[in-house]
């Protein structure tokens, strides 16, 4: 099959029948969500349409603005009306700067007295008109983060990614321009263990993260500055990712955005599985992040290969790939187009089996055959990894070849000291050293290799298809939360009413105004 | 007593190519550019480790101004095997069905487990390999075990939660997995556990296990834990050890 960014990959033959209805199944599962994405809201999004407005700042004691302003709507039963509406109704009753729109929303009565129809109407046509203006200003950084892009060119793919991960943005920034000089094309900031929990975003520059740095707008403004300059210098576009997940998935969506980042992890089930969310929580959230991100130009990275850690990674194949079509179309329903829906999957079948890389090629040729004009993100094993660093870098470069030769868009580098510590300066180094080797030594295979009909390659990735669609047959029947309580998806099993953040979930009001939503549904 | 593998007295060296040639390789990154200075300042670092005849294999620029290093070199150290002093936890080893059986028989009833990654830590995959009923590398997880009552809390479980839930389901055991080990937030949040233990007023009656990469025995004692546990450990380990800790208790030895 030859790629539209011109690379070939082996051909494998599958049943289109079979994948037209994969596709039509995961419309049905979506659409039933989508249905009661319509009727809700949520306090993280409420508080993302303040923040596309310009209240970025935090108050004292750090909290910002718009949780103040926000939980004071959602306490008084207001926010079905929607935050904008609230902020145009103190902008009208005299407040003149962000601090005075919170203070007046604080001390609004839990009955307003409602504004007079000619004002009201007037007001809601000035909101939208700032609506218009901010999402000008910030499409207009994006043509310039992707002018940057189109005058400096980007690396060969797979994108090499890797990782950094001090707890110190000023030290973050340092290694990611050494990762960067050794060839990286994509750095991600790992965020501070937790940070998904946090129902607020931090603000400010980070120096103290466990386990990682705070994705917080001021962090990522400081890494893509430092990477701009770095890019210019080595004539080589570097690109920035962060993670748009957690309870506060659309506005870190929305700063990253701002702050004109390239990807952000972003996965419709992940936060429900991986982290408790509240199911309609992050299926709320999902889909005004992804409309973010469909309006910022920003590819987002889904989270498939967590199933294969907590599952075993041959026995759940067919999970990746039905949840695969899942976010798919998700992903459409929130404008994305192909060249933005980077479906995740990795290299994790256990190394002491037998035959694990045909079924790794099986798998990974499977993923680029269903989603052909997708940026796939390939991730390295971890599952299996232990403190045998030579060992471990084998079974990277292994990863490596699988990736490169079935044509992979963003191929995460594998660490040998992965079951250790974060990455060293020199994991990186090898990492790099030694993907650059794969890539020119495997250049012609992807073109070379025929699998046999009928042979394990083409037989593996068939079944794994068949089964794939039995489970979206039995999710499209259930609906997409009764399969996720029966743990169909990643072995683990969540109630509907469980999880973090359900209380943050609203109806929509009859008069609900949302104006981004307005503007991003119009596209 | 299983019989020795060394003989006493025996000092002990690195084994190269030849028995006692001290041969070691060490890789490290230099904060400065590759040159004939740099080499230097990486087999000095080398020979100040008490290396000698060190020899600079790899040199490579791993960024503008970092480079990455492999050396080799001979150490003249040995050590007294027999001297060392290595608190191992022991356990005897019975298969899965022979220790299901001994422990109900034993203990008389099912040994109550809780297992949970705590605090901030959100890496699961550790404690998922020890409790669930899968298992790992084909050795059954301990919710497989007939003679346990076995819960995996997941990952993020506060450790006040925690010992809440070990008091009210009256935990025999409870096992505690770390993995973010940065800044050594593992300790800390280890010891937290105990702490909410002991405010209940329940830690003697609690057998408390600590399991993670770069856990070992000796810190999980360190730490006021009754056993840790590595990379590698596999399921039976552990329940063999719950099982030998729990009849401890009860004042019997595990045969």
């Amino acid at each position: 099959m030859l790629l539209t960014d011109g690379r070939h990959v082996p051909d494998l033959p599958l049943d289109r029948a079979a994948v037209d209805r994969c596709r039509a199944l995961a419309d049905q599962v979506t659409a039933q969500v989508l249905g009661f994405v319509g009727r809700h809201s949520t306090v993280s999004i409420e508080r993302t349409v303040l923040r596309l407005y310009g209240l970025h700042d935090a108050g004292p004691r750090g909290v910002p603005l718009v949780n103040l302003a926000v939980d004071a709507l959602h306490e008084k039963r207001l926010l079905g009306r929607g935050a904008a509406y609230w902020m145009g109704y103190a902008l009208r009753r005299g407040a003149t700067d962000p601090m005075g729109v919170v203070e007046r929303l604080v001390a609004l009565p839990a009955n307003p007295e409602p504004l007079p129809e000619a004002e009201e109407r007037a007001m809601l046509e000035e909101m939208r008109r700032e609506a218009r203006a901010n999402v000008d200003e910030l499409r207009a950084r994006v043509r310039r983060r992707n002018a940057l892009k189109d005058e400096l060119g980007v690396g060969p793919r797979p994108h090499k990614y890797l990782i950094v991960a001090t707890g110190n943005i000023h030290d973050d920034v340092e290694q990611a321009l050494a990762a960067a000089q050794a060839g990286a094309d994509v750095i991600a900031v790992i965020r501070s263990t937790a940070q998904s929990l946090l129902d607020y975003v931090p603000h400010g520059a980070t120096t103290e993260g466990y386990g990682g740095t705070y994705a917080t707008q001021e962090n990522f403004r400081i890494m893509r500055e430092a990477l701009d300059d770095e890019s210019r210098r080595l004539k080589r576009y570097v690109h920035l990712t962060n993670y748009s997940s957690g309870l506060c998935m659309p506005e870190i969506a929305f700063a990253a955005a701002w702050e004109r980042l390239d990807m952000l992890l972003n996965d419709a089930m992940y936060g429900i599985l991986f982290r408790d969310i509240n199911m309609k929580r992050t299926l709320c959230d999902q889909h005004f992040s992804r409309r973010i991100c469909a309006l910022a130009d920003v590819i987002i990275n889904t989270g498939e290969d967590n199933y294969i850690t907590t599952a075993d990674a041959d026995e759940a194949a067919h999970t990746v790939i039905a949840s695969q079509f899942v976010n798919e179309s998700f992903a459409h329903r929130a404008g994305l187009p192909d060249r933005l829906i980077g479906l995740g999957h990795s290299f994790e079948i256990d190394p002491g089996r037998e035959d694990t890389v045909a079924r790794e090629f099986a798998q990974a040729l499977l993923v680029r055959t269903l989603f052909p004009e997708a940026p796939i993100k390939y991730m390295p094993p971890t599952k299996h990894k232990q403190g045998d660093i030579f060992f471990s870098h084998a079974y990277d470069v292994m990863a490596d070849v699988v990736g490169y030769v079935t044509g992979q868009g963003i191929q995460l580098l594998g660490m040998m000291t992965e079951a250790m510590h974060n990455p060293f300066l020199m994991d990186r180094y090898v990492a790099l050293k030694s993907a650059d080797y794969v890539y020119r030594a495997w250049r012609s295979m992807g073109a070379e290799i025929t699998f046999r009909p009928d042979g394990v390659v083409q037989r593996r990735a068939q079944e794994t298809l068949r089964e794939a669609l039995a489970l979206l047959e039995e999710v499209a029947r259930d609906g997409l939360f009764q399969a996720i309580g029966k743990a169909r998806f990643g072995d683990v099993a969540r109630e509907e009413d469980g999880g973090k953040g359900l209380a943050g979930v609203l109806e929509r009001g009859p008069r609900y105004f949302n104006p981004f939503l307005e503007l991003m549904e119009a596209r | 007593m299983r019989p020795r593998d060394w003989e006493p007295g025996q000092m002990l060296r690195p084994y190269g190519d030849r028995r006692d040639d001290g041969v070691v390789q060490l890789s490290f990154v230099l904060p400065v550019p590759p040159g004939e200075r740099a080499r230097e300042a990486a087999a000095e670092v080398a020979r100040k480790m008490g290396m000698e005849q060190v020899h600079v294999a790899a040199m490579e620029p791993a960024a503008e101004r970092y480079t990455f290093f492999v050396v080799y070199g001979r150490t003249s150290v040995s050590v007294d095997y027999a001297a060392l002093s290595v608190p191992e936890v022991v356990v005897r080893k019975k298969g899965f069905d022979e220790l299901n059986e001994y422990a109900l028989r034993e203990v008389g009833r099912r040994i109550v487990v809780i297992g949970a990654c705590t605090g901030s830590d959100a890496h699961a995959v550790g404690i998922d390999a020890i409790m669930n009923m899968k298992g790992f590398a084909g050795d059954y997880g301990l919710e497989r075990y007939a003679c346990f009552e076995a819960a995996n809390l997941g990952a993020q479980v506060e450790n006040a939660e925690l010992a809440r839930i070990c008091k009210e389901r009256e935990a025999d055991a409870v096992l505690v997995s770390q993995v973010v080990t940065q800044r050594d937030v593992h300790k800390e949040n280890a010891r937290q556990l105990l702490g909410e233990l002991e405010r209940l007023g329940i830690r003697g009656r609690v057998t408390a296990i600590l399991g993670g990469p770069r856990i070992d025995h000796r810190l999980a004692v360190e730490l006021g834990y009754d056993a840790g546990f590595g990379p590698g450990t596999k399921p039976s380990e552990v329940a063999n050890f719950i099982v030998g800790a729990v009849l401890k208790r009860m004042g019997k030895e595990m045969h």
